[in-house]
Formats: structure tokens, sequence, C-alpha cells
């Protein structure tokens, strides 16, 4: 009986072990989650907590795909992160090459390439809303001293060129990613493919169009899976330059959230879009994943 | 036409001499190894032909032409590496194309030379794998194919067979030398092995240091080192030096020992030269177990200290004028340590090197 005991006993240890794991994660990750996914069945507004307990079904769901604001804030975050990924990926990809070839201070380089990243989104959004003000940036001040223009250019203002001057800020700030995992997939790149392509008869582009790139591939999608979370979930750059402005037409997903749930209280319609939102991160990851893994699959005869 | 000659090349990486002036003529059609001791400058040498290292001083030219400065693929020259290095994303179709498709030929060709070289290597079975999916024999296998697809005027191989185990490489030894002798080209084979350098080559070309120690067809090399080194270097096990003064047509070795100097070699030496006898273990035999019993020799008695039993032969150990040397005993007969037998030198094969410069005293 009592070895029994025992062995009951050292049969469970594992799961005691893992208990103080498993309840973290169910209160710091499944709870929120049930109760926003909860909170989007019901019409909860901030200001009256007793509609939580209104089950309303899909009708947040309903209401947001018939909503035209939504859908331009959704393919409007698509937009951006298509443009400011592939933008980033181009110049990144630039800069990783440049600096792989120089052989004296490399380190320094590598170290100040860092920099955008170590300061917040949010000053860097100030920064810019500065650069860009139409009065007293110095983006239009140096057009005006350059002779270029006489005028003072909206940057902020424009709808199209405030969507610019965001991407732009975006670009500025997180390019260096790009070129980090890129420098590093160069580093590792074995140098004899590369020299049987130079004798199979291929000049420096073909050696690079051929050969490099596909190499350096897998890295880029680590990069592009990593950056589109974080593109997607933009949200301080934006309300910082433009607050989605001007009349939505910078409005991205979560600035939309963000004023849907806190500004007009209607929180149980954000968490419905929170949760679109979400999918569509979590789809734009599979994707990503998926060429990964594809890209991948070869690597292992590298050398 | 492509014959390859290499006028005074010059290789240095900053202060660093690597090659120092190498002069070599490669025939077309020729199969020439490059041999010697890790980092002799065998790879750099090959790699300024292919182009993929810069020239510091000379000529190197191709079919009569200079290419100092040309790049790789204007060289049409073809190179496996001693890595392989396929390429990882392309299966074993388009690694053997991808020279054919830069060089912008039609897919039917393309497809038409691939099958070509896939049959001569048996990769056939093969075409639709990636690198990652093949053994090293046969990755090995593709870096060859994709050399032969593109008709190049000449092979360079880097060691090709050194990440082979010792069966397998046997094998591809014997096909290296099959494929040459089906798709004639000019070759120049990189290897510090010795065996593939005294099987495959028309000519071997021996280097040291950055310098060519002697070139000529494997049984001159074997037959007549110009030096101690490519004496010791050529042939397996390595010849027995034993250092002596020559008296009168006499070498008188360390130890007092007096062996006649060769007949072919008397016309070279002069009374007082301090010399290195050079004989190979297969020319100390114990009477009646040697390859040859006739000719000019000399007998002398000394004392088995380890004998390794190879099956047909024995590779004995003993003391010969106060120095370790390896003898060969042919013929299925035990011997035991301590023994002592009579053992017969066969003078007509020795050699005698001048012990100040290491030289062959024929060189004289
Ligand atoms: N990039 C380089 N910078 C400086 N020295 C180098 C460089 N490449 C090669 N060397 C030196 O040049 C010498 C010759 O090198 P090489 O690769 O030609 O030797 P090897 O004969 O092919 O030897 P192994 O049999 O080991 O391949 C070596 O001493 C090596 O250290
Ligand atoms: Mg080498």
């Amino acid at each position: 009986m009592i070895r029994a005991l025992t062995t009951r006993r050292t049969e469970m240890a594992p799961f005691l072990l893992l208990l103080p794991a498993v309840a973290t994660m169910l209160f710091v990750v499944a709870l929120p989650l049930i109760f926003s996914l909860w909170t989007s069945l019901t019409p909860y507004k901030l200001t009256k907590p007793n509609t939580l307990y209104d089950f309303i079904g899909l009708t947040n769901y309903v209401r947001i795909f018939g909503d035209w604001d939504f859908w331009e804030a959704f393919l409007r975050t698509i937009g951006f992160l298509t443009v400011a990924l592939n933008v980033e990926f181009a110049l990144g990809l630039g800069i990783a090459l440049l600096i792989n070839k120089i052989t004296w201070g490399q380190r320094g380089l590598r170290t100040i390439m860092m920099f955008p990243m170590m300061f917040s989104p949010i000053l860097v959004g100030f920064q810019f809303k500065f650069l860009f003000n139409d009065h007293i940036g110095v983006v239009n001040n140096a057009l005006q001293s350059l002779g270029l223009t006489n005028r003072a250019i909206p940057w902020l203002v424009d709808a199209k060129l405030a969507m610019f001057s965001i991407t732009l800020a975006e670009v500025w700030m997180s390019t260096s990613i790009f070129a980090i995992l890129l420098l590093a997939g160069l580093f590792a790149m074995p140098r004899d493919p590369l020299e049987a392509a130079k004798v199979d008869g291929c000049n420096a582009w073909q050696v690079f169009r051929h050969i490099t790139l596909p190499f350096l591939m897998p890295f880029a999608y680590i990069a592009m899976a990593i950056r589109s979370l974080d593109v997607a979930r933009a949200y301080d750059l934006v309300a910082v330059m433009t607050d989605g402005g001007p009349a939505g037409r910078t409005e991205l997903l979560w600035t939309l959230i963000a004023r849907v749930g806190y500004d007009e209280a209607k929180m149980g319609q954000a968490n419905a879009m929170a949760y679109v939102s979400t999918i569509l991160s979590i789809l734009f990851t599979w994707y990503f994943y998926r060429k990964l893994v594809a890209a991948r699959r070869y690597m292992g005869g590298a050398e | 036409m492509a014959e390859i000659t290499l006028e005074k090349v010059v290789k240095r990486y900053g202060a660093l001499g690597v090659v120092h002036g190498i002069d070599l003529t490669i025939a077309h059609e020729e199969f020439v190894v490059l041999v010697g001791p890790s980092g002799c400058g065998k790879s750099t040498t090959l790699r300024m032909i292919a182009g993929l290292e810069d020239i510091t001083g000379g000529l190197v030219k191709i079919g009569g032409q200079v290419v100092n400065d040309l790049p790789p693929r204007k060289r049409n020259i073809s190179m496996v590496f001693q890595n392989y290095a396929l390429y990882p994303h392309m299966n074993v179709r388009d690694n053997l194309g991808f020279g054919l498709k830069i060089a912008g030929q039609s897919p039917a060709e393309i497809a038409r030379r691939v099958t070509e070289a896939a049959d001569i290597l048996g990769l056939v079975p093969l075409l639709d794998r990636t690198p990652a999916e093949l053994s090293g024999g046969q990755r090995q296998r593709v870096a060859m194919g994709r050399a032969i697809v593109r008709n190049p005027d000449a092979f360079l191989f880097d060691e090709p067979l050194s990440n082979l185990d010792a069966k397998l490489r046997g094998q591809m030894r014997a096909e290296i030398k099959k494929l040459h002798q089906k798709v004639r080209t000019t070759v120049v084979y990189v290897t510090h092995d010795q065996v593939e350098a005294m099987t495959l080559a028309d000519r071997i070309v021996v280097m040291k240091d950055g310098n060519i120690e002697q070139v000529g067809t494997p049984m001159e090399v074997f037959n007549h080192p110009l030096t101690t080194f490519v004496a010791t270097f050529i042939g397996s096990p390595p010849m027995n030096l034993l250092p002596g003064t020559i008296a009168g047509q006499i070498v008188r070795l360390a130890d007092g020992t007096e062996v006649p100097v060769p007949d072919r070699l008397q016309r070279f030496v002069r009374d007082g030269m301090a010399v290195q006898l050079g004989i190979r273990p297969d020319d100390i035999s114990p009477v009646g177990h040697g390859l040859s019993q006739d000719g000019p020799g000399a007998e002398v008695s000394l004392t088995v200290d380890l004998a390794e039993p190879l099956g047909m032969e024995s590779l004995i150990y003993t003391r010969l004028a106060g120095q370790e040397v390896q003898a060969k005993l042919y013929g299925p007969r035990i011997v035991a340590p301590g023994e002592v037998l009579a053992f017969r030198l066969a003078l007509d094969r020795a050699h005698l090197f001048d012990a100040a410069s290491g030289k062959s005293v024929r060189a004289h």
C-alpha cells in the first residue's frame, strides 16, 4: 500500500513540478485570450461594465466586416507591411553586402547600424514628426534652401505624403534588422560554391543572383517573419506622427482598434477587430515560415 | 588546343611568399599531378591557373594566351573542389546544367549534355535529388559531372578524393583515370597522396615550400629522384637514407660498413664526398626473398627488430649503420624479432645524394 503510494507520488512529480509554469501560462496567456474572445462576443463598453454579460454572438464581427473604415485600415495595414518589408529587405541587403565587403572598421559600422533600433518607436515618431513638420521641419527647410521648392510641402497632412512619411520612419527604424540578419547570412556563406560559380562562367551579378541570393533567402524569411508581426501591430509611430489622420487616411488596424476601444469605449467591437488582426499576423508568420522551411530544406548540403 | 604554361609564377600574401617563381609547361591533353606536403603551395598554384587567386608575378598562359588578368569565366576551365562545392539549392540536374545555362545554351542542348554526362558518371537515377540527399562519393561524381558537361579546355582538380574513405577513393581514382581516357582533356590535378600521383599522372610535379623539386613521369620520379625530398616523398614506405663518405669506389657508412658505389654512379662521385646512400625497402631483402637476385649487390647480416607480415610480403624493421631502416621480405615466410638474416642490397637500384645539398649526385 505504502509502496503504491510512493510510486504514485514519483509518477506525479513531473506534473507537480510543471504546475507553476502551467499556472502562469494559464493566468498570463490563456485567461486574457479567453476573456478578450468572450468580450468580442458581447457589446462590452468600458463605461457600462454590465454589458460584459450580454452575449450577442457574432454581431460584432458582422458589424466590422460591413464597416468600410475597418476594411480600409485592414488593407492599408497590409499595404504598409508589404511596402515597408520590401524596402527594408532591399536596403538591408544592400547595406549587408557593402559592410561584408569592408575589411576595416566593420565592427564599428555594425554597431552604428544598430542605433535606430535602440530608440523607442515613440521617440522616433516624434523625431520624424518634427523633421516632416510643414512649417518648422528640417525636410521642408532643406528643400527650400536648395531651391527645389518654395512651397511648404504638407508631409504629414496630405494623405499620400503622410503614409509615405510614416513608411520612411518605419524603414529608417528597422532596416538594420534585415541588414544584421542578412549580414549574419553572408558571414555563414560557404566560399566554395561562389568560386565554383565563377569558374562555371558567372559574372559578379550572376553569382549574386544564382548563388548568394538563394543562400540568403532563409535569413530574409526569418527577418520577414519577425518584422511582419512587428509591422502588423504598428501603433506608436502612427499614433505620434498623424494619429491616423488626416480624416482617417493613415489609419492602420491598431490605431483604429485603439480608437474604437478607448475613445469610443466599444471594447467588444475593438476586440473583434483585434482578433481579425491576430489572425492576419498568424497568416503572415505561417506564410514566411513555410517559405523558410522550403528554402532551408536544401541547406543541409551546403558545404 | 589547351597547353597551360606557367612562367616564373610568383604568389605572395603581403610579405609572405607562398609560390616562388615556378616554371611549368603542361601539354595539350596531358594529365599532370601536382604533389607535395601540406602547405607547399599546390592549391595556390592551381587557383592561380583557375583565376581564383591573383598572380603576384610571372605569366600564366592557357592555349598560348596570357590569362593573368582574365576572370575565371573567360578562361574556359572547369574545377573540381575538395569539398565538392555543389550548389546546395539546386538538384543534381540543375547543378550539372548550371554552367551551360549561364552560357546561354538552349534547354534542349542542356538536357542532352546533362544526360550524356550523367550517363558517363552513373548519375541518371540521382538527377532529381539535392546535394544534401547524396553520399560523399555521389557528390564527388556530381562535381566531376559538372566539370565535364561544359567541354572545357582544361580540368583542374584540387584534392578531389581526400574526403572519401579509402575504398571509395580507390574506386574514384580509377573512374577519374577512365574518364580522362574517354574525355581527353588537359588535366591539372592536385593531391598530397603519392599513390594518386603515381597512378593518375602522365607527369608528376613534386613541390616543396613553393618551389618545384622535380618534374617527370611517375617512373622517372620514382626511379631517378633528383633530391632526397623527392626520394622520401614518392614511394611507400619511404626510401631509407644512410649517411656515409665516399672512399674511392666505396661508400663507407657511419659505422664503418662498406658498400660499393653502384656502377652507374661511379663517374659522379669524388673521393671524400659526404653523401647519403638511398635505398628503398624493396631493395633490401633477405637473400632468396628479394625482387631480383642478380645484378650488383652487397650482402650484410642484420638483426630483425620487428616484422609486419602483410600476407605475401612482410615489412621488416632492422638497423643498418646505426640507423633504423625498413626492408621487405617477399614470400610467405614468418620471421621472428631477434632473428639474424643475411640481407641483400640491390645496389643497381640504389641512389647517392650529396649530403650538403640533398641533390642527387647525378645532378652535379
Ligand atoms: N589567404 C591567404 N593568406 C595568407 N596565406 C595563405 C593564404 N592562403 C594560403 N596561404 C598560405 O599559403 C601556403 C600554401 O597554401 P596552399 O593552400 O597552396 O597549400 P597546399 O599545398 O594546397 O596545402 P594542402 O595540401 O594542405 O591543401 C600555406 O602556407 C598557407 O598558409
Ligand atoms: Mg590545398
